[in-house]
């Protein structure tokens, strides 16, 4: 007897909890599958050294969409807010950035950031209108479709003649181009790079790094924040949510495959031999594995698989926890400045130069990282007097040549810390244990093709009307009932939930229209 | 190709020597690389003989890829608009497939050559298109061409010049059939197929035995009227047979740029190869949504009055002053062998229905002048050359 639902979820990430609550709660009758023992898929908090633990990959909450805390009432509990950005100079002379005000720079280069930001930021608030839609289908008659592209035109064209045509020149550019035109302190050009290209297969000198940047603000207008108990506590209050309105969710479950009959689904079936039936199934799993793994090359048409085929989601980005018997002393910074967030990227064309071997399958000889010591401000995540150290690490390259043998990870992990032991002396010898996770790991435990943050990368090509791919930006895939509704699909990833939102939504309406 | 030797820029078919020797008009032209005959002596005469007796045509230039594999049926039934299901080992199919948005690519046939084994021969290079169809599946794609010499053997008497060649099997070889012999310790592959609507087959080998297979077939057909023939004669065979020919009766999807200059499959009267009952296919949700909302053209086939050839003409509605043009000619001729002025064209619906009376404009030339004739036509249903011989089994003597 197999169990019958209205409809099916795919993996338990955040955005399958938010979409999985959002059907539950217009009283469809939802099936949550994980893989994993816990939901949260990429959002997660596990131990990783005795004593330990740690967001085990997104470490910062700064994109959470404002309509999804609204609609599930979701309110995470916070252990900082409003966290600075702490530029780190070898000389101790670093540079501190909270909202729009800059510190350590001369004041052409605070007036020039303040202009910056706040132009970014109003950019950023009209992508986000973007972001919260199902982007609209092009040479098509349907009204919906003609009302929401006259919108997206409309509220560009009220940005006013001159910031719109800002907006159209600076969307498509690379970033390294705009902070060199606009800055002189190359830690500052540094830190605006570094969150440009975090999480993607792009350098600063990459096309549309200022949209990726865009992206990021996106959200919070880049405010930053760390949820208490690591990104995990996020994760749980959406189970709860989930469960709360009715969503049955079961950890655990790796699907196998999902079934389809005469071109539609039916259900789908796990690794240890269950199956559930649902002529509605929604994947938070990316593209590829959705589409060519699970449902099957044979029943899509043979320019859309190839399309799919041919996505990019390489990831670049890596995760490395330490363990630490102490915090490190950094000449320059009190230990409440540990409690912000600490990048090291001294300049733009460090970045570019830690991003060019990554073109040849390579590692950075001389990565840039992002850091957070989450222990300072949560003193549940490491034992009494002891810290973690949470850093995203770029270039890794997924497709790293050679491959990622334990060599070539220690060898990753080694110049890592030479980098980070400069900036901060005497924290090697602090460290009792770490934790790498290249973004092979991460597509191993995460379940993620490529190990992308994105499950796509995030460029013009791949993104809003053509996010996934061609003929699939509307959330649904074309197999009947069948929908993604992870980073994969439109807008992407970052712990946003909007394609989560947006999914459910298109659900609901498609089922209201059929 | 030795060293010393300039390269022609046209390949050479191993029939060539064979061809050339017979060729008296040094007329050749480029088919996808290979040089090939337009006429060997008169266009007509060799037309004759696919009608009267045997013509041999080499058809090594055209496209062949093999496909095999654990997936090799699965993939091909997504490739293509028909139901491959039920073209078992030993048979061939004539398929079309067609891009996603269901408009064609090409048109050709496939052969099952043993379980789970398949030749795909077209008139157009598909190797991208293969191996884009090939992700997800257990197949592998082999482009042939150069591989595999053929011959088409096409004509009332080419059964007997193949029994006389020592041939077994040919009588129970039925229309769109295939069978294996061994002809001087090679393997031959024969198959009851072709491109002239007539009794026919198609003889394919590996290429050093090409000149070997041509000798002992010539030898054979001696008595019978056998003759090489050139792409004229075949031509003409093709349109009373009512077949499409990429190019004329539909532009690959792939090489237009407009759009609307494609046609689906419903538009070129092959209704009958989509089978809309298997799950999937390559362009089966446009052409679903196609067949619910109708078709903007359709095929026609025209019987015409008068004798003047109605090449490239435009097709109307009526004859009157307002008058409306509802389409163009593709292909037209005289047909020799049904006497009639035939044409194939390409209308908008709803007009062109089987038993309508169409007009075309027909420009002709006397001693430099032009002229232009109304002639009224008539769709048929039929093909212009359709004799009961073609799938007799087993077909007479002649």
């Amino acid at each position: 007897m197999t169990e019958t639902y209205d409809a099916i979820v795919v993996g338990g990430g955040h955005n399958g909890l938010i979409c999985s609550a959002l059907l539950a709660r217009a009283g469809k009758r939802v099936l949550l599958l994980e893989a994993n023992g816990q939901v949260g898929g990429a959002a997660i908090t596990r131990e990783f050294a005795d004593g330990f633990t740690v967001s085990a990959c997104a470490h910062l909450l700064y994109q959470l969409q404002p309509s999804v805390r609204k609609e599930l009432k979701l309110k995470p509990k916070l252990a900082a807010d409003d966290m600075a950005t702490i530029a780190l100079a070898e000389d101790g002379n670093h540079l501190r950035i909270e909202g729009l005000a800059v510190d350590g720079v001369s004041d052409a280069d605070a007036s020039s950031y303040r202009e910056f930001h706040k132009r970014m930021a109003r950019f950023a608030k009209l992508l986000n209108t973007f972001l919260n839609r199902t982007p609209p289908r092009l040479g098509n008659k349907s009204f919906a479709d003609l009302a929401t592209l006259a919108r997206l035109g409309f509220d560009v064209r009220r940005l006013g003649k001159h910031e719109m045509q800002e907006f159209l020149r600076l969307i498509g550019m690379n970033v390294h181009d705009e902070v060199s035109e606009r800055f002189e302190n190359p830690l500052l050009k540094g830190a605006i790079s570094l969150d440009a290209v975090l999480g993607t297969h792009l350098g600063p000198r990459s096309p549309n790094t200022i949209m990726t940047y865009l992206y990021r603000l996106a959200g919070d207008f880049g405010r930053i924040a760390a949820p208490s108990g690591g990104m995990g506590s996020v994760s749980e209050e959406l189970a709860h949510i989930a469960r709360e309105s009715g969503v049955t969710i079961r950890t655990g479950m790796p699907v196998k495959r999902i079934i389809v009959d005469n071109g539609r689904v039916t259900g789908v079936e796990t690794s240890g031999g269950e199956r559930f039936d649902s002529y509605t199934v929604v994947s938070n799993a990316d593209p590829k594995r959705t589409l060519l793994d699970l449902v099957g090359a044979q029943h899509m048409e043979a320019r859309f698989t190839h399309r799919v085929h041919h996505l990019r989601s390489r990831g670049n980005a890596a995760k490395l926890h330490l363990a630490l018997d102490g915090l490190p002393e950094v000449a320059g910074l009190s230990e409440r400045d540990l409690a912000a967030r600490l990048v090291i990227a001294p300049d733009e064309h460090y970045v570019e130069r830690a991003f060019n071997p990554a073109k040849y399958g390579q590692s950075s000889p001389e990565p840039v990282v992002e850091l957070t010591f989450p222990s300072v401000r949560d003193d549940t995540l490491a034992p009494a007097g002891k810290h973690v150290m949470s850093a995203v690490v770029q270039y890794a390259p997924y497709d790293r040549k050679g491959g990622w043998t334990d060599t070539a990870r220690a060898e990753f992990e080694a110049a890592t810390l030479r980098v980070i032991e400069r900036y901060m002396p005497g924290i090697v010898a602090r460290i009792t244990a770490s934790e790498l996770l290249t973004p092979r790991d991460i597509e191993e435990q995460f379940h993620i093709t490529g190990g992308h943050w994105h499950h796509g990368e995030l460029t013009l090509d791949q993104f809003f009307f053509v996010r996934p791919v061609c003929g699939a930006a509307q959330y649904r895939m074309p197999v009947d009932g069948l929908y993604l509704c992870g980073a994969g699909a439109h807008p992407g990833g970052g712990v946003s939930g909007a394609a989560g939102r947006n999914a459910a939504r298109a659900i609901l309406k498609r089922e209201k229209a059929a | 190709m030795s060293a010393s030797e300039v390269f022609q820029g046209r390949i050479r078919s191993p029939f060539y020597e064979r061809m050339a020797a017979l060729d008296t008009t040094n007329t050749w032209h480029n088919w996808k690389g290979y040089t090939t005959p337009d006429e060997l002596y008169c266009g007509e005469t060799e037309y004759f003989a696919i009608r009267n007796a045997t013509g041999v045509f080499d058809i090594t230039p055209m496209t062949k890829y093999r496909i095999k594999g654990r997936d090799a049926l699965h993939y091909i039934n997504r490739l293509v608009t028909r139901d491959m299901e039920k073209i078992k080992p030993g048979r061939v199919a004539y398929a079309v497939w067609c891009d996603d948005q269901g408009q064609v690519l090409d048109d050709g046939t496939i052969f099952h050559l043993r379980e789970g084994e398949y030749r795909l021969c077209s008139q157009e290079r598909h190797f991208d298109w293969l191996m884009a169809n090939a992700i997800g599946f257990d197949v592998t794609v082999t482009e042939e061409t150069d591989a595999v010499a053929g011959l088409a053997v096409q004509g009332p008497t080419s059964y007997s010049v193949l029994k006389n060649m020592g041939i077994r099997g040919l009588d129970e070889l039925k229309v769109f059939g295939l069978m294996h012999v061994e002809f001087e310790g090679a393997e031959l592959m024969v198959s009851r197929t072709g491109f002239t609507g007539d009794l026919g087959y198609e003889l394919w080998i590996e290429p050093g035995r090409a000149e070997a297979l041509w000798d002992a077939l010539f030898a054979a057909g001696k008595l019978h009227g056998i003759r090489a023939i050139g792409v004229h004669a075949l031509e003409m065979a093709r349109v009373e047979a009512g077949y499409l020919a990429a190019y004329r009766e539909f532009l690959p999807a792939k090489a237009t740029v407009r759009t609307g200059r494609t046609r689906s499959p419903l538009e070129l009267g092959l209704e009958w190869l989509v089978d809309f009952s298997k799950p999937n296919f390559n362009g089966r949700r446009a052409l679903a949504e196609e067949k619910r909302r109708g078709s903007t053209w359709r095929l026609v086939k025209l019987d015409i009055a008068g004798n003047k050839i109605a090449h490239s003409s435009y097709i109307f509605d009526d004859a009157s002053a307002s008058k409306k043009n509802i389409g163009f000619v593709t292909s037209a001729e005289w047909s020799p062998v049904c006497k009639q002025n035939v044409a194939l064209g390409s209308v908008r619906m709803p007009h062109g229905a089987v038993g309508s009376t169409v007009w075309v404009e027909i420009y002709y030339q006397r001693e430099m002048h032009w002229s232009r004739a109304m002639a009224k036509a008539t769709v048929v249903d039929k093909p212009f050359w359709f004799p009961p011989r073609r799938s007799a089994t087993p077909p007479g003597p002649y």
